[in-house]
This record gives C-alpha cells, sequence and structure tokens, in this order.
C-alpha cells in the first residue's frame, strides 16, 4: 500500500453557496432584483424554497462546516480555505454551484440568474483563490441562450468547464440540447453533468419514491439514463472531441451499463446507424467520472475491482464539500493501489480533463 | 491511562458539551440531564468531528409505519454521514453488517427491529471528583 | 433437470382473448376496434422480440403451445418453462375493461398453454390501478397449482414498495407465490426520469434503471421487513448491475437509518434471502475471470434463475451461459434455485 503524501491534488466538486440571494445584486438588473423578490425563482418543485425531498442535515451539508463568521456551510471562502483546501493539500479545486439559477423555468431570469452566478463565481472566488476555478452554469432549458452563454465566457481561465445538472427535461442528449454541446467543444471545455435539478418529471421512473433514501441512491439511476441518452442520441458520434464528467453520480454501476448497453446495441443496431463505434467505445472516449459518493462494499476489494475494470484514468477525486455524504482524500482510496494509479485519480486525470 | 480534568461541573452544565484535547487526541465529552459521557471524537466511519453531531433519541420500528422513540438526547448523530452512536457504549446503529470483519458481535434484539453494528466509537470513563469532571484518557 | 423461468407466450390479438371475457366486453371491444393491445415494450418487428430462427413468416411469434414445445422446450431440454405472458392489458385506463381483459388473459394462458403442455406454468397477470380487483384475481388463479407466481411489469405509476401495493404481497405470502416484476412498462410515468427518448434501443435499456429503483423501494419501504417470506423476482432484468446498486443503498442506509427505522437486515442480506433474478439477459463481461468475480461481488451462488426469455433474442443458438460458469453453478441455476423459489415446483422435481 503506498504511503506517498500527494499534495496539490485535485478536488472536481467543490459546492460555494450564497450568503443570501441578495449577494448575486451586483450582476442583476433592478428588473430582476425586484422580479425575484417578488416571484423567487420559480422551479419544477412544490416547495418555494428548498428541495422536493428534506435531507439528512441541513442544506444538506456537514454540521461541522458553519463557517465561524456566520452564513450557511459554504459560503465563506476563508472557511473554505482552511477547512478544505489546506486541510486536504487541494491545489485544484472546482466549484459546481448549486445556487438556484439552473433548471428555473422562467428561461430569461434563468439566464440572468446564470450570468450573475458566472460573474460571482469569477469575481469572489476564483480571483482571491488561485486553487479554485469555476464552471459555466448555464440555463441549459434553452439551449441557444446556454450557448451563448459558453461564448461569452469562452476564453476566460477562471472557467474549467460547463456546468450541467443531471435531471433534464428531456433526455440529455436530445437534440434540443446540441447547442450546448457544440458551444462547448468550440470553447474547449469539458461538460460537467452534475446529479441534481428537477426535471418535473418524478425522481424515478417507476414514479415518487417516498425517501431521500431513495433519491440519493436514485441519482445512480438517473445519470445512467443522460449517460445512455448522450450515447444513443449521437451526441459522442456528432463530438469526438467532447469531453462530459459525471458528477456525484457513482461510477461502479458503469461497467454493467456498457456491458447491457454493448448487448442491447449489438441486437437493436439497425435503429441507431448514425452510431459508427460500440456504446462502450463512445463512453471509454468521451466520459469521465468523479469519485464521491464511493460505495462501501463489504470487501473493499469490489470496489478496486471496479477501478480496475472502468479505468484508473477514468475516474476523479471529489469531495462534494461541504456536502453531508463528503469524502475525505485521506481515506478515499482504502485498497492496495499504485502510486501511479493514486496520482491519476488524485492528479492526472484532471490535469488531463481540465487542464488542471 | 491517566485522569484528566476537563471543567468544574459547575461549569459543565446538562445540554452542554466540550471537546478537548488529550495528548494530541480529541475526546468529546457531553452532560446529558446531569450525567457526563466521553468518546473519542473520531468517527470510526470516516473521522467526522462526532462533537459537532446533533444529540438525537433513538427510532425504532417493529413494522414499517410505527414508529419507537427512546433513549431522548442519548444518541449521537455524525456531523458527516449521520452514522448514530450510542452515548453511553460507544456502540453504533448502523446496519451495515459486515459478514466477515465483525468487530462485535452482531444480534437482533428481541421484540425490537435494531441491529447494532460492527463499528464502535470508543468511550472513555467520565467521573466528578471535588466538584470537577474528570475523564480517563 | 432444467427450468425455464422465463419465457412468453404471445398473444396474436385481442380476439384470441374473446372466449374468455364476458359477452358484452366481447362486444364492446368489437364495435370499438378494440384489435390489439400490444405493448410498445415489445414492438412487433424488432429484432429483439423475436429472435430470427423464432420468427414466424407471418403472425407472432409463440402463439401456441406447440410450437414452445418444438422451439424452446425439446431444444433447450427444459422440463418446466414458466409462461409470463406480456399483453399490454395492464396499460389500460378503464378499471374495469383492464380487469376484463386480465382476467380474459390469465384465462387464455391456462387453456391455450397449461392444458396441452404439461411442462409449462403460468404467472398470474394483474393490473395495478385497481389493488382489490388484483388481489381478486390472485385469490381466484391461485388454487390451480401450475400457477406459480404473480406477475408486474416493472415500470409502474408509483414505486411498488410503497404500501398500497401491499395488499398483493399479502396475497402472494398467503399463497406461497413470488412476486416477478418483469421488463416493461404500464406507461403511467415516461420511460426514463428524463422524460421519453428518441429511440427503442433506450427504452428497452431503460427496464434496468427501473428494476434499480424498484428494488430500492422494496428495501426503503420495508417489504421485506414486513413479509419475511416474500420472494422478490426480477424477469429479463440483468442482475451485473446489482452489487453497485446495493454497495449503494448500504452507504446511504448507514446515516440515513432513522429516515427507515424498521430495515432491519442489509441490503446484501436481503438480496440474498429474498431476491431472485432470470438468467437472461446476462449482460455480463466476456472475460471468464471476470463473469467469476462478478458472482463473487454478489455474495451468492444462488441468485440466478435460469431462463431463456423465449422467444426474445438475448443470445444465439444455445449460448445461455456465459463462459465462466462451471458446471456445478450452472447446475443450481438450471435446477436448485428455481426449485427453491418456485415451492409449487417441488412435485415435479424428478
Amino acid at each position: 500500500m503506498s504511503t506517498e503524501k500527494l499534495t496539490g491534488i485535485a478536488d472536481c466538486d467543490i459546492h460555494p453557496t450564497v450568503r443570501t440571494m441578495a449577494e448575486l445584486e451586483p450582476w442583476l438588473s433592478r428588473q430582476w432584483i425586484e422580479h425575484f423578490r417578488t416571484y423567487g425563482a420559480l422551479r419544477n418543485t412544490q416547495y418555494v424554497s428548498g428541495a422536493p425531498y428534506h435531507k439528512s442535515q441541513p442544506n444538506a451539508s456537514r454540521r461541522d462546516a458553519y463557517p465561524p463568521e456566520g452564513g450557511p456551510q459554504g459560503s465563506s471562502l476563508a472557511f473554505l480555505r482552511t477547512q478544505l483546501l489546506d486541510q486536504h493539500s487541494i491545489g485544484f479545486g472546482i466549484l459546481n454551484p448549486l445556487v438556484q439559477a439552473q433548471g428555473v423555468r422562467n428561461l430569461a431570469h434563468s439566464a440572468a440568474l446564470c450570468r450573475a452566478l458566472n460573474h460571482w463565481q469569477a469575481e469572489t472566488w476564483v480571483a482571491n483563490e488561485p486553487r479554485l476555478r469555476a464552471s459555466i452554469v448555464v440555463p441549459y432549458e434553452d439551449p441557444e441562450a446556454s450557448a451563448e452563454e459558453i461564448r461569452h465566457w469562452a476564453g476566460n481561465a477562471a472557467f474549467v468547464q460547463v456546468l450541467l445538472l443531471s435531471r433534464t427535461s428531456f433526455p440529455t442528449g436530445n437534440k434540443r440540447y446540441w447547442p450546448i454541446f457544440g458551444a462547448a467543444v468550440e470553447a474547449g471545455l469539458p461538460v460537467g453533468i452534475h446529479a441534481f435539478g428537477n426535471s418535473g418529471w418524478p425522481v424515478s421512473n417507476v414514479g415518487w419514491p417516498s425517501f431521500y433514501l431513495e433519491e440519493m441512491v436514485g441519482h445512480a439511476q438517473t445519470s445512467q439514463s443522460g449517460l445512455v441518452s448522450l450515447v444513443v442520441e449521437g451526441v459522442f458520434e456528432r463530438w469526438p472531441a467532447l469531453k462530459v464528467v459525471l458528477i456525484e453520480s457513482g461510477f461502479t454501476w458503469a461497467p454493467s451499463l456498457m456491458w447491457r448497453l454493448d448487448h442491447a446495441f449489438r441486437t437493436l443496431r439497425s435503429e441507431v446507424p448514425h452510431l459508427k463505434l460500440l456504446p462502450s467505445e463512445y463512453v471509454r472516449r468521451n466520459v469521465w467520472w468523479t469519485s464521491q459518493p464511493l460505495d462501501e462494499p463489504e470487501n473493499k476489494r469490489y470496489l478496486a475491482d471496479m477501478f480496475n475494470w472502468l479505468g484508473w484514468d477514468k475516474i476523479m477525486f471529489s469531495s462534494d464539500y461541504p456536502h453531508w455524504d463528503f469524502d475525505d482524500p485521506a481515506r478515499v482510496i482504502a485498497f492496495p493501489a499504485s502510486d501511479e494509479d493514486r496520482r491519476k485519480f488524485f492528479i492526472g486525470n484532471a490535469r488531463h480533463v481540465y487542464g488542471a | 491511562m491517566a485522569r484528566h480534568v476537563v471543567a468544574p461541573a459547575a461549569e459543565f452544565p446538562p445540554g452542554t458539551r466540550r471537546l478537548i484535547d488529550v495528548d494530541g487526541r480529541a475526546i468529546a465529552v457531553f452532560n446529558i440531564a446531569g450525567e457526563y459521557f466521553a468518546m473519542l471524537n473520531r468517527c470510526p466511519h470516516n473521522g467526522g468531528s462526532l462533537v459537532e453531531g446533533v444529540l438525537t433519541g433513538l427510532l425504532q420500528s417493529p413494522t414499517p409505519g410505527e414508529y419507537e422513540y427512546s433513549r431522548q438526547g442519548e444518541i449521537i448523530r455524525c456531523p458527516w454521514h449521520g452514522w448514530e452512536f450510542d452515548v453511553r457504549t460507544g456502540r453504533s446503529f448502523c446496519s451495515a453488517v459486515r459478514a466477515r470483519a465483525r468487530q462485535f458481535p452482531v444480534h437482533i434484539e428481541d421484540g425490537q427491529t435494531l441491529v447494532e453494528g460492527p463499528y464502535r466509537a470508543e468511550t472513555l470513563p467520565v467521573s466528578v471528583e471535588d466538584s470537577y469532571v474528570v475523564v480517563e484518557a | 433437470m432444467q427450468i425455464d423461468c422465463d419465457i412468453h407466450p404471445f398473444v396474436p390479438n385481442t380476439a384470441a382473448l374473446f372466449p374468455y371475457m364476458p359477452e358484452h366486453w366481447r362486444e364492446m371491444s368489437v364495435v370499438r376496434g378494440i384489435d390489439d393491445l400490444h405493448s410498445a415494450s415489445y414492438p412487433d418487428n424488432t429484432p429483439l422480440t423475436a429472435r430470427a430462427d423464432w420468427r414466424p413468416a407471418s403472425g407472432r411469434p409463440a402463439t401456441t403451445a406447440e410450437t414452445i414445445a418444438r422451439e424452446c422446450l425439446d431444444p433447450f431440454g427444459s422440463s418446466i418453462a414458466i409462461c409470463n405472458p406480456l399483453y399490454g392489458v395492464q396499460t389500460l385506463f378503464s378499471e374495469d375493461l383492464a380487469y376484463a381483459y386480465v382476467r380474459a388473459l390469465n384465462d387464455w394462458t391456462r387453456a391455450q398453454f397449461l392444458d396441452p403442455e404439461p411442462r409449462l406454468r403460468a404467472s398470474i397477470v394483474v393490473s395495478l390501478d385497481n389493488i382489490e380487483m388484483a388481489v381478486a384475481e390472485i385469490e381466484r388463479c391461485a388454487p390451480d397449482q401450475r400457477s406459480v407466481q404473480i406477475l408486474l411489469l416493472v415500470g409502474t405509476a408509483h414505486p411498488l414498495g410503497r404500501r398500497q401495493y401491499w395488499p398483493i404481497y399479502e396475497a402472494a405470502v398467503k399463497h406461497s407465490l413470488p412476486v416477478a416484476l418483469h421488463a416493461g412498462t404500464d406507461f403511467r410515468n415516461a420511460p426514463t426520469a428524463l422524460g421519453w427518448p428518441s429511440y427503442y434501443l433506450e427504452d428497452y435499456f431503460a427496464n434496468a434503471q427501473a428494476f434499480q429503483y424498484q428494488l430500492t423501494s422494496f428495501f426503503a419501504e420495508g417489504v421485506f421487513n414486513k413479509f419475511p417470506t416474500l420472494k422478490l423476482v426480477l424477469l429479463e432484468s440483468g442482475w451485473t448491475w446489482v452489487p453497485p446498486l446495493v454497495w449503494r443503498i448500504t452507504k446511504y442506509w448507514a446515516g440515513l437509518r432513522m429516515e427507515v427505522p424498521w430495515t432491519d437486515r442489509s441490503p446484501a442480506e436481503i438480496v440474498r434471502d429474498q431476491v431472485r433474478f432470470s438468467l437472461q439477459p446476462v449482460d455480463g463481461p466476456t472475460d471468464p475471470d471476470q463473469i467469476r468475480r462478478l458472482i463473487d461481488h454478489l455474495g451468492s451462488d444462488q441468485l440466478l434463475l435460469f431462463s431463456t426469455d423465449y422467444p426474445h433474442a438475448q443470445f444465439e443458438g444455445m449460448e445461455m451461459f456465459p463462459a465462466g460458469f462451471d458446471e456445478s453453478l450452472r447446475a443450481i441455476i438450471r435446477r436448485d434455485a428455481p426449485l427453491a423459489t418456485y415451492t409449487r415446483l417441488a412435485g415435479a422435481a424428478a
């Protein structure tokens, strides 16, 4: 077992948040400020604020992550520096803000909020902390507006990816979303697809589950559907250079998915003549995963199997700080692994995907 | 094992808790309704800081839809992944049973649907001596 | 001895069911032009619905007992095969209409398949919009010992672990019948949680997600706690996704136990004790070492039940087993595991 202590590791999933939505006001017009104060942000949810399923801990975050100066977990750069970047030797951290902006039903409002959130990331976080980078959040249910948002920030070194949420209102590879992928490729940026969002459909394809436990487990299945759509619709065929990162979706399901998809594809090939490669070949070429939440099999060597079957070059460390199901980088590879593999996992793959 | 003073009992009232350091080991000490309990602060699951967790009661259920609530305030929930530990004994109520690597006997108590898991938070003896709260660590 | 736990007789058209329904439903069907209820889960001409060598020159495959005997039982050497009819009766919105067709389908299966061919058994099909009717149908069909399980589609309006469905599990346990979830949907929900895909390939693939969500629901809702003798059989589900799902449920359960405090066994234990999977489709690797390792991940060699999924196209020729399944494992899959799962087959064990 390696004892090499790695410093300057990459954390591919960090969630900063605003103290209040007022923090975005410097980048919002008077009209949108008033609109938000009166009408809030209209989402595909049953509550005005908060998530459809109540979380395990308030704000879905670690209880020990409240900043000393106040505010919700993840709202303080200073505290994030201490508790996350310094403590865990992180040299490259990617911000994936889940502040309400994407998936807001009023598309113009969604675009305005996304623009503000992108400014907020660049100017309050990345500008003040060289170890951090940002993700371009886009109003994905308006793909043309999303492409515009991507073009607006293209070339700005603060941003290392385009961010989508996994629960899109149509399967993620659907042609309506293609302007987003085209713009991302043109900008030379990977597309990160992070679990969550509200599609407007039940969170499973068999209706609404009763429990948060089911919602959390179910993110794996929902991301599977999105991935299948990307492959089968031909997004990777159309853009061979596109890199997609599945964030916070789990990854141990990926080998099974590839076996199943290849098998069904071989039988139903005539339906999808636009696909020139096997589905698994697209997945291996175009897709990466972040590690959190890491599964916990009884026998840790089964996890090693999954890393080997999927490939050590395909999985990147993520902490999901400050969420409650946070993974500690010191404990995350708890089975024998070579120095070379651990370096790929903690640094090398992120370098390849994001230019870390 | 040595005895370490935590605080004067008068300054450590019920419903409060403290984090002390003994030779580099972080120890969480709780006053629950006048009784003191101490445990190693590090959650055996992934190292979360137990002192920052919430004290809850124990929710059990003999059958779906029926709830039995007891031991109010005696269960510490790790602030990270929410694993539950009995403050008195350190035993977890994590039922992620490892068939091969069990550290402690796992059994189902009669009339309850509670399975004690193999993870244990290490508890430490606490006493009050001459009006001082003392932990053995 | 070999027991094929998943084959499909095909209904040629609704007229085939008319003899088994009351006069007014027959007349309504004719007057309103209810000609066919063939589910979009298995469109007629797609390569998966019927393997080329089982597809007749015209009409549907597997419409008679004689065809099944000739194409499936004899060549594969199965002593018993369980018929799981997939005609879209569950998709009917009117409760009464659905009930008429459900009863007709179950009677048709008995008369056309079980009566002429002693090697055949059947699952009791029910519709879920009216649970009392579903239970009534189970009670009606259960006395025939050739009914060996209750069949539900995996794609349903609500997760099947929810208490509204429990009268079905009560009836199942009362009659010692396993409950099977089979690939396919009643289309009360879109095929995926992200809506409607563009391709049938995606629709078919999405069954795997449905199975995963459903197994999670059964666990979280405590169905296995409430019904510790219930057996759940997943048919045409694939099974290589099972270990990752079990690990994920277990991980979250550890921290969310208080949301589901009745759960007293780990997901892995529950699967080992109460859940089984038909062999086809394997959806697995070609490398025999990997397959063996997957069986390790599953944690038990008792989980798989032999199936051909006839006449669906899941494998070529006679290649039902992947490389890496040794003879003793094959014997368990062919015989022991099915016999342990379906207690009504005990009499047939030779």
